[in-house]
């Protein structure tokens, strides 16, 4: 059984008071200990910057040729913080339990109230940092709503807020870069963890520039490496985001916790074809306004797949809009895993509506009509004309979602004004990850994960606007206080030395990995490999999943993996730029990640959130969960001959009550 | 549609590079990108060494996407990145050229990989609002304009890519700091700091050895995220303010 390490007392109270009891470490102490954090996205650049700025003597690494360039820079719609500026009823528990309940109750109690705890330091600390945050007409911060819940708590800055948010972070890391406190490897990829007496004391890099095998020394590690969505090759991911630094972590005794919730966001451009390198979201706050449909004939779905018609054509009583009949209550804007796999049900009956079958509309021209009456009875417009009509209304809905529609149009050459959208789900954000205590701590002692690395605050299925405050939380509020109470036990510790043995083995077995990998010599690529992994774990377990296809996934994933050990080729030299080497590395990873997540999907026997297993739904087909059976965190301990080892962490839930979801 | 692509190809930063004429097949629906991974794809069956291009996001929003597109960094569409870029503007036959940027503060690395990390240098001399986390007001209890942010928010789009510089005969990286310095001088919290921010972020700018701005706009043309050369004046009122001013 594994121990959570949270502190007692009242729910309420346990941080504040946890906090101003913990160990410190005196100024003169911080310099000379050593911290390293690999990442610098949210989480990652937060984390370095405070700890720099604490007087921690910080390493940090990053893959990419600028730190800000993490892939947290991408995120679209918001950041919810708890602090009920809209005089809405909206509060600390509130969070929480919106939080608890979105996660399907699969999260740890004490996390996720720390973290609506925070949520509010982190928007004072953006806003100091200058970040532009969108504002009303008298100068205040706006809010607006996000999915499941019924305040407005997110705070945004236009459709870039992650690129916003991660520039502050960026910001401040490159203050602390200048000052000397931060030492910045970009290009630099960790490709092993190093233990000493069972504390993680340094990492192995490769420098992507030179190939460079290099050791790094510390006296703790913080991981801030992001999700494993690209296990799936398509996702809404960036190219270069692995699960490598976590998976070797894995490897050396870390355990990754409940791989097999994954987020599948319903609205994202459908696949156009067998090139495809990567997914295109559509931000959740397009639901506020559009309507999804299918038509309720499949010989109207057919007609549409071979091009004879298209949306436009199929007249308002031949139109399914599913969601709206299916959960009246939420309508369109029921939380993500209910809304894909809805989508899923409709492409499933045949009657997708692009020429893969694979997408249903988003319509927004019932929105454009509302829109334009409304503008035209503000502007004194007496018996407007049809297309004066319009023209207001694609006007109002070019000012709040312009950005989006731009996108969608250079995606997809199509104009969302006139046609309806098409849209799909896919993979956009692992609620698994890498086991932590109450301390951020890994069961690997002086190991640290935070952000969407680590699997604590979600549970089986994360709310609209909670990763970029999770990332933040970790790394501005919560890792500079909880490092303490591993760091106050080091301050007799010597600097450690890169020059030990267990260094010297770390590097051997790195060079040794990529001499292997080298020369195998194959006839097919890393990315034809890592394609035939995406499809079996999408179609085995992706939107739903059952015993009998989990089973005989395992089997698919394990002959791929000996294929690609056998037959893979890697063009170019181990000691330069050679891109493709860096793909192997992290596809060889995700080769083993998929496994985990499988075994780990089938032993969960319940529905939960982003873990859909169709044997076990409710009459109406909704997901069914087990809370006797599987109330409990997952982690896993990598075996080479298959035996992972499952460790368990019973969830207890103290202050809300177990229900079951519903959005009828 | 069937096209012929004239790539730039250099082993490293030290070598000599040159064109090399490849022919690729390509769908309409594909990205620029992608164009280029079907091309590579190729390469790799047939063992040679497939092009190297820097890219992540291929969502526009990164920066890390580059390339010099018929002479054009990001190509020839307006307000888009090389991984935005679609096919579909091309038709069968044509002959694209594409090169990396070309900027002396942008070492290439391979092909069409170059090392931008003089932009982060540039940040590091004052690119930020010295505050400590911890040390925050209330979010609110500042108000700002909304003109104000907004103006501040289009400041703060860049991407960091490089492209202002690359297209700048000068190679010059105005665009790209004065973003930064308008950003966040527009706000009451970079206020305090503004003159030692310009006058520090400038000096840098010399060291990476970015070229002087010379009012030739093409910056703002090739910018993907239509940053405005109005930022470049403000650039300049605040540095001589800042020069002729007190030290502070």
């Amino acid at each position: 059984m594994l121990n959570s390490n949270v502190p007692p007392g009242e729910l309420s109270t346990k941080w504040t008071e946890y906090r101003s009891k913990m160990n410190l470490v005196a100024p003169g102490n911080k310099r000379r200990l050593e911290v390293i954090v690999v990442g610098t996205g949210l989480a990652g650049a937060s984390a370095a910057a405070t700890l720099g700025e604490l007087g921690y003597n910080v390493k940090c690494f990053c893959f990419h040729d600028s730190p800000r360039r993490a892939h947290s820079i991408a995120a679209q719609g918001g950041i919810n913080a708890a602090k009920n500026y809209q005089n809405d009823g909206d509060s600390i528990y509130r969070l929480f339990y919106d939080t608890i309940k979105g996660g399907d109750y699969r999260s740890r109690e004490s996390n996720v109230h720390r973290l609506a705890e925070v949520s509010t330091e982190i928007i004072d600390q953006c806003v100091a940092q200058g970040v532009p945050f969108a504002r009303e007409y008298g100068g205040l911060l706006a809010n607006r709503s996000f999915g499941g819940v019924q305040v407005s708590r997110t705070f945004y800055a236009r459709g870039q807020t992650g690129q916003q948010l991660l520039l502050g972070a960026y910001q401040s890391l490159s203050r602390q870069i200048a000052n000397g406190n931060v030492k910045m490897y970009n290009r630099h990829e960790m490709l092993d963890l190093v233990k000493v007496d069972g504390k993680a004391r340094g990492i192995i890099t490769r420098n992507l520039l030179t190939g460079e095998i290099d050791r790094h020394a510390a006296h703790c590690v913080v991981m801030a490496t992001g999700g494993y969505g690209n296990v799936y090759y398509l996702s809404t991911n960036a190219m270069g985001s692995n699960v490598s630094a976590g998976w070797r972590a894995v490897r050396r005794g870390a355990l990754m916790a409940n791989p097999c919730y994954v987020q599948i966001h319903p609205t994202c451009i459908p696949v156009s074809g067998e090139y495809q390198s990567k997914l295109t979201l559509m931000s959740e706050s397009l639901r506020n306004d559009g309507r999804v449909w299918v038509p309720k004939s499949i010989e109207d779905a057919k007609a549409i797949q071979e091009g004879k018609k298209t949306g436009l054509d199929i007249a308002e009583e031949d139109r399914d809009y599913y969601l709206e009949r299916r959960y009246p209550a939420f309508g369109n804007l029921v939380p993500r895993d209910v809304a894909s796999r809805a989508a899923k049900v409709a492409c499933d009956e045949g009657k997708g509506v692009s020429k893969t079958g694979l997408a249903v509309y988003l319509d927004f021209a019932a929105a454009i009509q509302r829109y334009g009456k409304s503008e035209a009875l503000t502007q004194g417009i007496d018996n407007p004309s049809a297309s004066a009509i319009l023209k207001l209304g694609e006007d109002v809905v070019r000012k709040k979602y312009g950005n989006l529609f731009q996108m969608y149009e250079k995606i997809t050459g199509e104009n969302p004004y006139k046609m309806p959208m098409k849209i799909f789900p896919a993979v956009h954000y692992t609620m698994g990850g890498i086991w932590v205590d109450y301390n951020l701590e890994t069961n690997v002692p002086g190991l640290f994960a935070l952000g969407e690395a680590n699997f604590s605050d979600h549970g089986a299925n994360r709310l609209g606007a909670s990763a970029l405050m999770q990332g933040l939380a970790d790394g501005y509020f919560v890792i500079p206080y909880t490092i303490g109470q591993f760091l106050s036990k080091e301050i007799r510790t010597p600097n450690i030395s890169p020059d030990s043995a267990e260094f010297e083995q770390a590097e051997q077995d790195v060079r040794d990995r990529l001499a292997k990998l080298k020369a195998i010599n194959g006839n097919q690529s890393v990315e034809s490999f890592h394609r035939k992994l995406g499809k079996i774990i999408w179609e085995y377990c992706g939107m739903s999943r059952s015993e009998a296809g989990l089973n005989k996934a395992i089997g698919l994933v394990r002959d791929l993996r000996k294929e690609f050990y056998s037959d893979v080729y890697i063009p170019g030299e181990l000691d330069e730029y050679n891109p493709e080497l860096e793909k192997a590395t992290r596809v060889a990873d995700f080769l083993e990640m998929g496994e985990i997540m499988i075994v780990d999907a089938l032993n969960r026997n319940e529905s939960c959130g982003g873990h859909f297993r169709e044997e076990y739904t409710s009459e109406e087909g909704e997901a069914k969960r087990n809370d006797a059976d599987y109330t409990y965190v997952a982690a896993w301990e990598w075996d080479d001959d298959g035996n992972h080892k499952m460790h368990r962490e019973d969830l207890e839930f103290k202050n809300v009550e177990l229900k079951t979801r519903s959005y009828k | 549609m069937k096209l012929k692509l004239q790539v730039w190809r250099q082993k490293n930063k030290n070598a000599k590079g040159s064109l090399k004429l490849y022919n690729v097949e390509a769908d309409e629906h594909m990205s620029f990108l992608e164009m280029l991974d079907v091309l590579n794809e190729q390469l790799i069956s047939d063992k040679s060494d497939p092009i190297a291009f820097d890219h992540d996001c291929r969502e526009g929003i990164c920066g890390s996407c580059s390339l010099v597109i018929d002479g054009r960094p990001h190509g020839p569409q307006q307000g888009t990145t090389t991984c935005q870029l679609h096919m579909r503007h091309y038709k069968d036959g044509d002959t694209i050229t594409i090169e990396p940027y070309r900027a002396k503060a942008f070492p290439i690395v391979k092909d069409l990989v170059t090392q931008r990390t003089a932009y982060d240098k540039i940040i590091q001399a004052g690119g930020y609002v010295s505050v400590n986390t911890g040390q925050a007001v209330d979010g609110n209890a500042i108000p700002i304009e909304g003109g104000i942010a907004a103006k501040a928010f289009d400041a703060a789009t860049c991407i960091g890519c490089g492209a202002c510089a690359a297209a700048c005969p000068n190679g010059s990286a105005m665009l790209f700091t004065s973003a930064k310095i308008a950003h966040l001088s527009l706000l009451p919290q970079g206020q305090i700091e503004h003159k030692s921010r310009v006058r520090k972020m400038v000096a840098q700018m010399d060291k990476e050895g970015f070229g002087m701005c010379s009012n030739v706009g093409a910056c703002e043309v090739d910018c993907p995220k239509e940053i405005s050369t109005d930022n470049i004046a403000r650039l300049n009122r605040e540095y001589l303010s800042a020069s002729l001013g007190a030290e502070d």
